[in-house]
């Protein structure tokens, strides 16, 4: 029965679950779209896209300033572009650098690359803070920097997305570039972690 | 639009819930309708073409700002997604309420109808000194409102060109293209020594920006 009042009492899976039976209804949702799309954003789209992108840089010269002149070409050659992943740059660090990437608006990710962006990135602490205090945000997270080291956030805020590359860690000299790939994780790429060789 | 959304340096949060190489993210999607709220999007923007992305982020800056504070991530893009459904005439508020036996409460309608771009002006070159415009728009923007105002130093001019926000943002889809730029600013300079030293740097359309007064950067 339907109730009258202004109340919100449902919960947001039985709104979602609400428009998705109108839209149904209506016979506006083509076969298999809400299927493929799912299966692109939980598992296609995943940070060991980016992690080969890094690990290609780190072991290859020329693919690395490839990827630093034209995320985009560079990222296109493993066929990692697509939405939210059509204009990419690469912020590199260096010993004296640290790039951090946000969308203090929203949640603008680099989608094909990094994969979806995870709850805490999302989240209002990390949105408000993060461009007024980075560092102080990185040493809660557990990313302590020198002072020597300087903290740059990159804001997302319009069409280009970014992925770090971060400075190959000392240790990983002997390391091909399927070994380097695991040192390279989702925080690596955001900028809010920095890779160390177990 | 000077909106909750805008939370760039806005104080009295916590810490942010993560420890760095956590694996949460490994599961996606935490809840069985999340994958819906994208999805449905998408449905609505790229599939029906009914409205575009920037339009979405127009209608999650427009929810009430105590349902804004209070709503998940993804049941922001389920709301955004069936205001504008709604709004296009694609589905109507009795066929939400009745599938949910309950009110589905929208979004509030825009402030305002939006905004050209600015044309007809010579680009910016990287090393220059550029000035974000001191304005006040009630619409859709993406210009977070801590640059408001502030001089930074051109790093980056996008190769591309996309509609301008404040006009695609509303429907307008003649809306001139335009690239962006990254600009860089000294924290310091945007919140004095409430603040970590360092950087930000901000993507922003040609449009919202002047060249500074002053002489060029010498180190971009």
């Amino acid at each position: 029965m339907m109730k009258t009042h202004e109340n919100n009492t449902s919960t947001p899976g039985e709104r979602a679950q609400a428009l998705f039976q109108v839209l149904k209804q209506k016979e506006l949702i083509p076969d298999g779209y809400i299927e493929q799309l799912t299966q692109l954003m939980a598992h296609d789209w995943s940070p060991e896209n980016g992690a080969r992108v890094v690990a290609k840089a780190w072991v290859d010269p020329q693919f690395r300033e490839l990827l630093l002149r034209d995320g985009t070409a560079a990222c296109a050659q493993f066929g990692y572009t697509g939405p939210q992943g059509e204009y990419i740059v690469a912020l590199e660090d260096t010993a004296t650098l640290k790039n951090v990437i946000v969308c203090s608006l929203c949640s603008c990710t680099n989608w094909p690359v990094l994969g979806l962006p995870p709850e805490w990135y999302k989240g209002f602490e990390f949105r408000a803070r993060l461009v007024r205090e980075g560092r102080t945000v990185l040493r809660e997270l557990g990313t302590e920097l020198p002072n020597a080291v300087t903290v740059k956030v990159w804001d997302t805020s319009a069409e280009t997305r970014y992925l770090v590359l971060p400075v190959r860690p000392v240790g990983s000299e002997a390391m091909d570039e399927e070994a380097l790939r695991a040192l390279i994780t989702k925080d690596v790429l955001i900028g809010v972690a920095l890779p160390h060789v177990a | 639009m000077d909106g909750f959304h805008d939370l760039g340096g806005f104080q009295g949060f916590g810490k942010v819930p993560h420890t760095i190489n956590s694996l949460s993210y490994k599961q996606v999607f935490k809840q069985d309708w999340e994958h819906l709220a994208y999805s449905l999007m998408f449905i609505g923007a790229d599939h029906l073409k009914k409205f575009s992305v920037d339009e979405v982020r127009h209608a999650v800056e427009r929810l009430d700002v105590r349902q804004h504070v209070g709503t998940q991530y993804y049941e922001r893009y389920v709301i955004a997604t069936a205001t504008l459904l709604v709004e296009t005439g694609v589905i109507t508020q009795a066929e939400l309420d009745q599938a949910l036996g309950s009110h589905f409460k929208l979004a509030n309608p825009a402030h305002a109808e939006g905004r050209p771009a600015i044309t007809g002006r010579p680009p910016f070159e990287v090393g220059d000194r550029v000035v974000v415009r001191d304005e006040y728009v009630a619409g859709h923007i993406r210009m977070p409102a801590y640059v408001r105002g502030k001089e930074g130093v051109v790093l980056h001019r996008t190769s591309e060109k996309w509609p301008f926000p404040d006009a695609i943002g509303h429907g307008d889809v003649s809306a001139a293209h335009q690239p962006t730029y990254h600009v860089e600013f000294a924290v310091k300079d945007l919140w004095g020594d409430a603040a970590d030293e360092g950087f930000v740097v901000v993507d922003l359309f040609e449009s919202y920006l002047d060249k500074a007064a002053g002489p060029r950067a010498v180190t971009p």
